[in-house]
């Protein structure tokens, strides 16, 4: 008879001798760089060309977005529809996104296609005309999807908290009203699109079963392109945050849950606390077993998720808690928040509970590194963030000799609430 | 091609390994034969809930996910109308912990009175949370209720109404799990850098001795044909006008699944989809634009659902909608277009399967409607599908009488 109550035996995963499988790299004739993995087993293939091309670089709001957004509407010879069209045809998806500091075009494709599809990107990087028809259906289409969205009391107090954290004249901070889609002017696009993309900073990232010519398919379409003509200019942009901590938005009088933020201004990635916060950050509200997510949802049952995560930023970032709880119990949700906050900075975190945390994390990373598209989406990051490899064998080192005591200590310095920004939108 | 080896334990578990050496991951999902669709009416909502209780504590193991996590695992589960699912995945090594765990929560459940207390009012939230707190949440709520009259598809998993989640009990949730949580009732497959032989020497340790329960016989009653339109007006405080309007379509095994699921790409999958460009590009009638089914697999809606671009009447809209139905009815589309639909279902196909995950999913809902050797057989299918089936099929379902039709007005537009 087997005894139920008795686990199996397991490996540590702190045992695991984890690898970031390295990528391979080169330039193209004009510069921009390459990085690439080969792995996987599916004929499937990820592009992606990365410009520094974000709403940092906007000199107007939502200019970088839209442009962004307009890329594939339209070349001298091709309309929307004909581009579209020619992607979908070969089952292959282009997609466009937008952040901060960078911007992107993803292609995700079947390998075999490739040859069809890269003389259509390189078309969409050097002709896109930003057509004024296309630019009026996406102004008239995009407002009314910010009406709808400002109904709901998650999308508002998303907004707000940045700005709250970050003064909404920083980039991570401001947001877009009705009147920013009507001020946009075509001429705008143009500009921006010429200066960050047809001539701007590229970097190239490729992942899949590649194709034995790739190398020599990829200049031959975008090698002797303009790209990498200005160098970026480092401008730099000081957040200013607002002097007022605790807001109340009733957003909508008839809501039944409320939408908690709280938020504190946080370090980036090369602060000498970032990878050991990931770890108390783990333990607070980073998953499942986190003590957020035991006592407010496990134990009280007064939401169905909470999490706690610091934003994914290049420059000085935010540690956040987040989540969407019943009307009445906002209050109570924040007060027990905060005395999470209070016990992680006057008692040390027990050795089995950080025990399996660190395991936690590290059979996470494992997943993570699961497949050609995981391994880019890492070295990405760390490219886009200036860093080496030497960091992910700092972070797997980091989590697993990480103590009690330190974590302590930087719950007591981190983990005040008279710091945090509070905000509940109902 | 996806390979697996399939085997059943004296009990009736039907198990399924799929070896794949080039993750160092295993999965474990175990598929349970029961949906919100065999619910009654009155206790809508509980094959959901019951997915929570199942991470409330089993007879031996006090927590589910302190084990896994502990073995550097992570898990997940969902529950649709047709199914619920369970599935963690975990360094391989460390396979035999999600053994121990899944077999104990089928061995029985804790039944802990706190944890049916709190996930109760953690399904509330995420009711409130998605369905209500949101605008045009209740769209499906209504939209159900339509189209079927009889059919358990008429409520939504999460449940009709707040207080039969509210109102669940220990005896329904015990009566409910030895019903159909049993071995006879359910599917695993194992997934990853796994050994076949290895996972029947674990499979029999651990889910060989767990008594086979009785095999449920669903029965339900089949929604009768539609006869004549159904149309629902209704106002809310939303910023926009939208229709959603549904057709009755085959069910998952029916040859005419393959078909309507090309028919909603050539409508609605992506950009250069027909209604895109035609409502949303050249006549600027919607603002968005969707068509889709759910994948059901009883027979499903067919649904194409739209936001109104202000100041554009009901009608017109619906009309236009109506004239690009009217072609896909009349018109042969042509061998580039059918080509283009058959191209992206390949690709999606070859996507999904990238991920260990996504194929034991897939093992387990293939094996679960009947044959789990179906996924291999899924693209030819697609392939075999003609433009006159797809223009028969079309002249079949977009009919008046087939038809449910939600006017989902603004209040600020009236």
């Amino acid at each position: 008879m087997i005894n139920r109550k008795q686990a199996p035996t397991i490996l540590d995963a702190v045992e695991f001798n984890l690898q970031l499988k390295p990528y391979h790299q080169f330039n193209l004739d004009n510069g921009v760089p390459v990085y690439a993995v080969n792995a996987g087993a599916e004929e499937v293939i990820m592009l992606e060309f990365v410009f520094y091309a974000g709403n940092w670089y906007e000199e107007k709001n939502i200019v970088a977005a839209t442009t962004n957004f307009l890329l594939k509407n339209g070349t001298t010879s091709k309309n929307a529809f004909a581009i579209n069209e020619h992607f979908e045809f070969y089952g292959a998806y282009l997609s466009r996104n937008c952040y901060n500091e960078t911007a992107t075009i993803t292609l995700h494709t079947l390998a075999k296609h490739l040859p069809k599809l890269l003389p259509v990107i390189a078309e969409i990087l050097t002709d896109s005309v930003f057509p004024e028809d296309e630019l009026a259906i996406y102004k008239q289409n995009q407002k009314q999807r910010l009406e709808v969205n400002l109904k709901k009391c998650d999308f508002v107090a998303n907004r707000l908290i940045d700005e709250y954290v970050f003064g909404f004249h920083h980039p991570y901070g401001k947001y877009t009203s009705t009147l920013d889609y009507d001020h946009l002017q075509r001429d705008e696009l143009t500009k921006y699109y010429q200066q960050y993309y047809t001539s701007g900073k590229c970097l190239l990232f490729v992942a899949g079963k590649l194709p034995q010519q790739l190398e020599q398919q990829l200049n031959v379409f975008f090698g002797s392109l303009p790209l990498n003509q200005n160098a970026i200019k480092e401008t730099e942009i000081i957040t200013k945050p607002a002097t007022e901590k605790k807001y109340t938005i009733i957003n909508d009088k008839n809501g039944v849950q409320g939408a908690i933020r709280l938020a504190r201004p946080f370090p980036n990635r090369h602060h000498p606390d970032f990878q050991k916060v990931q770890v108390l950050n783990n333990i607070l509200g980073g998953f499942f077993g986190s003590r957020l997510m035991s006592n407010i949802r496990e134990d009280k049952g007064y939401t169905y998720g909470i999490h706690s995560y610091i934003q994914n930023h290049i420059h000085e970032t935010a540690w956040m808690i987040s989540t969407e709880a019943g009307k009445d119990v906002c209050e109570a949700t924040i007060t027990e928040t905060y005395k999470e906050m209070e016990i992680l900075r006057t008692q040390l975190i027990d050795e089995d509970e950080l025990h399996l945390v660190k395991n936690y994390m590290i059979g996470g990373l494992l997943g993570d590194l699961d497949g050609p598209f995981q391994i880019i989406a890492r070295w990405k990051n760390y490219i886009l963030n200036n860093l080496t490899e030497a960091y992910f064998y700092n972070s797997i080192q980091t989590i697993k000799t990480v103590s009690a005591e330190e974590l302590q200590s930087l719950a007591k310095k981190y983990l005040n609430p008279s710091e945090f920004y509070q905000l509940i939108v109902i | 091609m996806i390979e697996f080896n399939k085997f059943t334990l004296s009990n009736g578990l039907r198990v399924m390994v799929h070896e794949d050496h080039s993750t160092p991951l295993a999965v474990v999902n175990v598929m349970y034969d029961v949906g919100a669709r065999d619910e009654q009416e009155d206790k809508t909502g509980f094959a959901h809930l019951f997915e929570h209780l199942m991470f409330g504590g089993s007879i031996n193991i006090p927590d589910y996910d302190e084990p896994l996590q502990r073995a550097g695992g992570e898990n997940n589960a969902y529950t649709t109308n047709d199914l619920t699912n369970y599935y963690c995945s975990l360094p391989a090594e460390n396979i035999e912990t999600a053994f121990w765990l899944e077999s104990d929560r089928m061995l029985s459940l804790a039944f802990s009175e706190k944890s049916l207390d709190v996930q109760r009012k953690v399904v509330c939230e995420e009711f409130k949370e998605h369905y209500i707190n949101k605008p045009y949440g209740d769209v499906w709520h209504k939209m159900r209720a339509l189209a079927y009259t009889v059919h358990p598809y008429k409520w939504m998993t999460i449940g009709k109404e707040l207080s039969h989640v509210e109102n669940a009990n220990i005896q329904d949730v015990k009566s409910f799990f030895f019903k159909h949580y049993r071995p006879i009732n359910a599917v695993l497959v194992v997934a990853g850098k796994v050994k076949t032989d290895e996972i029947k020497l674990l499979a029999e340790k651990w889910f060989g001795n767990i008594e086979s329960g009785e095999k449920y016989q669903r029965n339900i009653v089949q929604e009768p044909t539609q006869t004549k339109a159904k149309l629902l007006n209704y106002t809310a405080d939303v910023p926009l006008d939208a229709i959603i309007k549904t057709w009755h379509i085959g069910g998952r095994l029916s040859t005419s699944y393959y078909i309507a699921d090309l028919i909603t790409e050539i409508l609605g999958g992506g950009s250069s989809s027909r209604l895109y460009q035609s409502l949303v590009k050249e006549k600027q009638l919607f603002s968005s634009l969707d068509c889709y089914h759910f994948g059901t697999i009883e027979p499903g809606l067919l649904t194409i659902e739209g936001k109104l671009v202000k100041g554009i009447e009901m009608e017109k809209a619906e009309q236009a909608i109506e004239e690009e139905l009217e072609k896909i009815k009349t018109n042969l589309i042509n061998e580039h277009e059918l080509e283009k639909v058959k191209n992206k279902t390949e690709s999606v196909l070859a996507f999904e399967d990238m991920s260990i995950m996504n194929r034991a999913n897939s093992l387990a809902f293939y094996e679960l409607i009947g044959d789990a050797t179906l996924i291999n057989t899924e693209l030819s299918k697609y392939q075999a599908v003609t433009n006159l089936d797809i223009r028969n099929y079309a002249k079949e379902i977009f009919t008046d009488n087939n038809s449910n039709t939600l006017h989902y007005y603004s209040k600020h537009s009236l």
